[in-house]
């Protein structure tokens, strides 16, 4: 999101790249390409690919922009050009994301279940002596924090597209989960797993980078 | 409600999707149980932390070839 709120107003900014303002293109341009690069790296296989496909929407965006309707918000309209733009690539590299339904592997729990007491013991469904979350805090630390957004950024490379889609649609392009849902054609329940199941699954890759640099002197391990 | 069913649903809590009675018994866990209420801390934290994130751009020249694009286009 950062920088998005500098952008002025969509009936300014669509009427400012009508009229082939350069400064408002390079401005949306420069603000929107990020969010779109990792959006696309969704659908697509490689990162050249993924940049191919930001170029082609930018393309149909400054073709297209004297059609734009404001049906919806200008940003909207940008990622769903750059949705079809990169799905269209990702069928040809058979790489598609079809979001429908659930996969059996997106249902079952997000927390390992050894970390629970066991049915039958006292406490039945309760953190586990000695394994329950410890109270942590991302550090202050310029550095550190450098670190562990490179955790979260790894983390992400390491799931599975269509986890990755969303996460990277509502946690870091900052999208409402409306827009999510009709931009990626899924239902509010569906969009909740697997923001759930992503998120779950970056929180555990932090608790380890934290657990790990806590345990290792100079706070650098890693596990 | 237990913490195996409380971590399933830290995301519809946050998203204000719970029914009235899963969310009162969501918070009355929440309030009995400190390694749940770590377990929802850390996934605020994971959420703003995700938010942080400076992602790559494209290329300084693709970004030049689109700036021509646009001059261009304009011109016709
Ligand atoms: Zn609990």
């Amino acid at each position: 999101m950062a920088g998005a709120r500098e952008l002025p107003p969509d009936e300014v900014l669509v009427q400012r790249l009508r009229d082939g303002d350069e400064q408002t293109f390079t401005q949306v341009l420069d603000t929107w390409s990020s969010g779109m690069l990792r959006l696309a790296m969704s659908f697509v296989s490689t990162k050249a690919s993924a940049e191919e496909a930001v170029q082609d929407t930018w393309l149909a965006v400054i073709k297209g922009i004297s059609d734009f309707e404001g049906r919806s918000s200008l940003k909207t309209w940008v990622y769903r050009i750059l949705v079809n733009t990169a799905k269209a690539r990702g069928t040809k590299e058979s790489r598609t994301v079809p979001f429908a339904s659930l996969l059996p592997e997106e249902e079952g729990p997000t927390v390992d279940t050894s970390r629970f007491r066991a049915s039958g013991e006292q406490y039945a469904g309760h953190w586990a002596v000695g394994q329950e979350p410890r109270p942590w805090h991302v550090p202050e630390d310029y550095v550190l924090r450098g670190e562990v957004r490179e955790v979260i950024a790894e983390a992400l490379d390491e799931l599975p597209p269509r986890l990755r889609t969303v996460v990277t649609l509502r946690d870091v392009a900052g999208y409402g989960s409306e827009e999510v849902c009709s931009l990626l054609e899924i239902s509010p329940g569906n969009q909740r797993v697997l923001l759930h199941r992503a998120r779950a699954f970056l929180r555990r890759k932090l608790e380890e980078y934290v657990s790990g640099a806590h345990d290792v002197a100079g706070g650098r391990g890693r596990p | 409600m237990n913490c195996v069913d409380f971590v399933e649903l830290v995301t519809e809590f946050l998203e204000g999707a719970l029914p009235e009675a899963d969310e009162r018994r969501f918070i009355e866990h929440l309030a009995e149980c400190s390694g749940c209420e770590s377990y929802l801390d850390q996934f605020r934290q994971t959420i703003a932390t995700t938010g942080e994130l400076t992602p790559d751009n494209i290329s300084p020249d693709a970004r030049q070839q689109l700036l021509s694009a646009f001059r261009g286009w304009h011109r016709q």
